[in-house]
């Protein structure tokens, strides 16, 4: 191949993939008027972005760093509980919540992580787990401050002042799926970003060959290090918002099939993708409400689809998609 | 002065002594090939040296640094690339982002969220600068996983040249090649110590290319520097040919 004809095959690649984000993101801002054509409706869309966007945040540690974290529902669910704390006992704002979610579970994350970036592959996600029962447990016991097994409650989300105009994202479903997706869009536009970077380069340098990386001079554990902080505050991020979505934080959000879940969605939707994870989502959680509606017994469906991905399809939903056109 | 200096360095495994009280001066643009029969302690020899583990007696010092204990990471900053036996490469990204990462960490740019206009163009020059040097400006756009053995073996000694290294050391470059492969590496290690005026230490098995090459030559035996010299010289040492061909010296 010559040089011109290789950057006329990068051009088309580029405008496709141009074409793939335009249509993601038209087909995200459109959710409220579509989905409803297809079953679903707008609360369910909401609750696909949040999850989704915990599961890119896992992603962004396994996919591009080659890191498994088997413990993310750890700094998810303390996003939670720092959201609803704040609204319950502080102030009643909505972006001060999702700032002190965001904060606590990322802070906590980042000083944890700092003991464990010598530990590779199984270690690595035993202690992760290790760490997030932790937290379940703490919350499960410490009744006063956080409702225990109950959960933490009574608090709501707070309308949203522009100055000139207050919208209540409480009893206005629509407008709260926009608010969430325009946080959706902040965080993913941020993780692209950084992916794209020279700091991303050195992540995907130490998935394809740590020896590699570490002998072209990158100190390997420190920038594990920093890509599993950036990952625990995306995850407490998202946690945050969905203490938002449910008015409501419980121990569960810290468990670890909490977090067992979200490596689902990534390896479903394909992990190598940065969509792959929100796939994974749509597709675990539409299952789930609708399967769930049937029978108790909604978790033998999607572990059985679980594993026939992981065994046909290894390289994800969205993987496998992107093979087949180039093939 | 030389460049590289080891001081009676041994490297000891539980019993086993796998490099013992070995010292070696490299010069600044010399090209020394270390040669000797299999397991006779010459990756470990260059695992002490490039930092892969510590030696457990003895020194190493790169241009007048102490370097015995200092992390890969330090050594690297200091001017000292490696390759390795296996290829050590970025299998799933192709040839010119395999370059990019080594040449944005060089710059200094490794922890960096964005860079310039002019720093990306910059970084861009010095990578198809190293691509040009490596013949492999063609392939830059291919998968490195997918590329021939050969090409693979020069894309990796062109990661390591993005580090700007004063010291290159070579793991058996030619190691598994078919002779066309081998001529062109060859070719290109010497266009590296000729007109780069690089420093290189590689191991090598093929004598071919270690005479071709190398201004001099140390041998190891057992773990233990046995001989070294010009090739002349080693050639005619009776101690070589008899470790080489297992008779008794």
């Amino acid at each position: 191949m010559t040089a011109a004809a290789q950057v006329e095959g990068m051009g088309s690649e580029s405008t496709r993939r141009f074409a793939a984000m335009a249509a993601i993101w038209i087909a995200l801002a459109l959710a409220p008027y579509w989905m409803p054509y297809v079953g679903g409706y707008t609360a369910l869309g909401t609750r696909v972005l949040v999850l989704g966007l915990a599961a890119m945040s896992v992603n962004f540690l396994l996919g591009f760093t080659g890191v498994l974290s088997f413990g993310h529902a750890a700094w998810f669910g303390l996003g939670a509980y720092g959201c609803g704390l704040l609204l319950k006992f502080v102030a009643h704002s909505t972006p001060l919540a999702l700032l002190a979610g965001t904060v606590l579970g990322g802070v906590l994350g980042g000083l944890l992580g700092a003991l464990i970036v010598r530990r590779r592959g199984v270690y690595f996600a035993m202690v992760t787990i290790a760490f997030g029962q932790v937290f379940y447990y703490i919350a499960f016991q410490w009744s006063s401050l956080t409702g225990g097994d109950d959960g933490l409650r009574p608090f709501y989300r707070a309308p949203l002042h522009f100055g000139f105009v207050t919208v209540d994202i409480l009893q206005n479903s629509t407008a709260f799926y926009y608010f969430v997706l325009a946080c959706f869009a902040a965080a993913v536009g941020l993780m692209g970003f950084l992916l794209r970077s020279p700091f991303g380069r050195t992540m995907v340098a130490i998935r394809e060959n740590e020896r590699r990386a570490r002998f072209l001079g990158i100190p390997v554990e420190l920038h594990i290090w920093i890509a599993f902080t950036l990952s625990c505050f995306f995850a407490a991020y998202a946690g945050a918002l969905y203490a938002l979505v449910n008015n409501f934080a419980d121990p569960r959000g810290l468990h670890y099939s909490q977090s067992g879940d979200f490596v689902m969605m990534a390896v479903l939707g394909g992990m190598r993708n940065f969509w792959g994870p929100l796939l994974g989502a749509i597709v675990f959680v539409v299952l789930q409400d609708y399967i769930s509606s049937i029978t108790i017994n909604w978790q033998i469906f999607i572990g059985l689809l679980f594993v026939l991905v992981v065994l046909f399809f290894p390289r994800g939903l969205l993987g496998y998609l992107q093979q087949r056109r180039r093939a | 002065m030389s460049l590289l200096e080891v001081d009676r360095v041994s490297k000891q495994f539980g019993s086993l002594v796998a490099v013992r009280e070995v010292s070696l001066a490299v010069a600044e643009g010399e090209l020394r090939a270390i040669i000797g029969p299999n397991g006779a302690g010459k990756t470990t020899f260059f695992n002490l040296i490039s930092g892969f583990f510590p030696p457990t007696s003895g020194a190493v010092r790169f241009d007048g640094h102490d370097i015995t204990r200092l992390p890969v990471t330090r050594r690297v900053a200091l001017g000292m690339a490696r390759t390795f036996q296996i290829t050590e490469i970025f299998p799933e990204l192709n040839v010119y982002e395999n370059l990019r990462i080594g040449a944005e960490v060089t710059a200094g740019y490794r922890l960096r969220p964005w860079l310039s206009r002019g720093e990306t163009a910059e970084v861009k020059r010095r990578v198809e600068e190293i691509l040009e040097v490596t013949r492999l400006s063609a392939k830059a756009g291919r998968l490195v996983g997918e590329l021939a053995h050969g090409d693979q073996r020069a894309a990796e000694i062109a990661m390591a040249l993005t580090l700007k290294p004063r010291l290159l050391l070579l793991d058996e470059p030619t190691a598994g090649m078919g002779d066309q492969e081998t001529y062109e590496i060859t070719r290109l290690v010497r266009r590296l110590h000729r007109d780069g005026k690089l420093t290189i230490v590689l191991i090598e098995h093929d004598m071919r290319v270690v005479f071709h090459l190398a201004d001099r030559i140390s041998v190891l035996d057992q773990g233990a520097l046995l001989a070294e010299g010009t090739p002349k010289e080693i050639a005619a040492n009776a101690a070589v040919q008899a470790a080489y061909l297992g008779k008794a010296a």
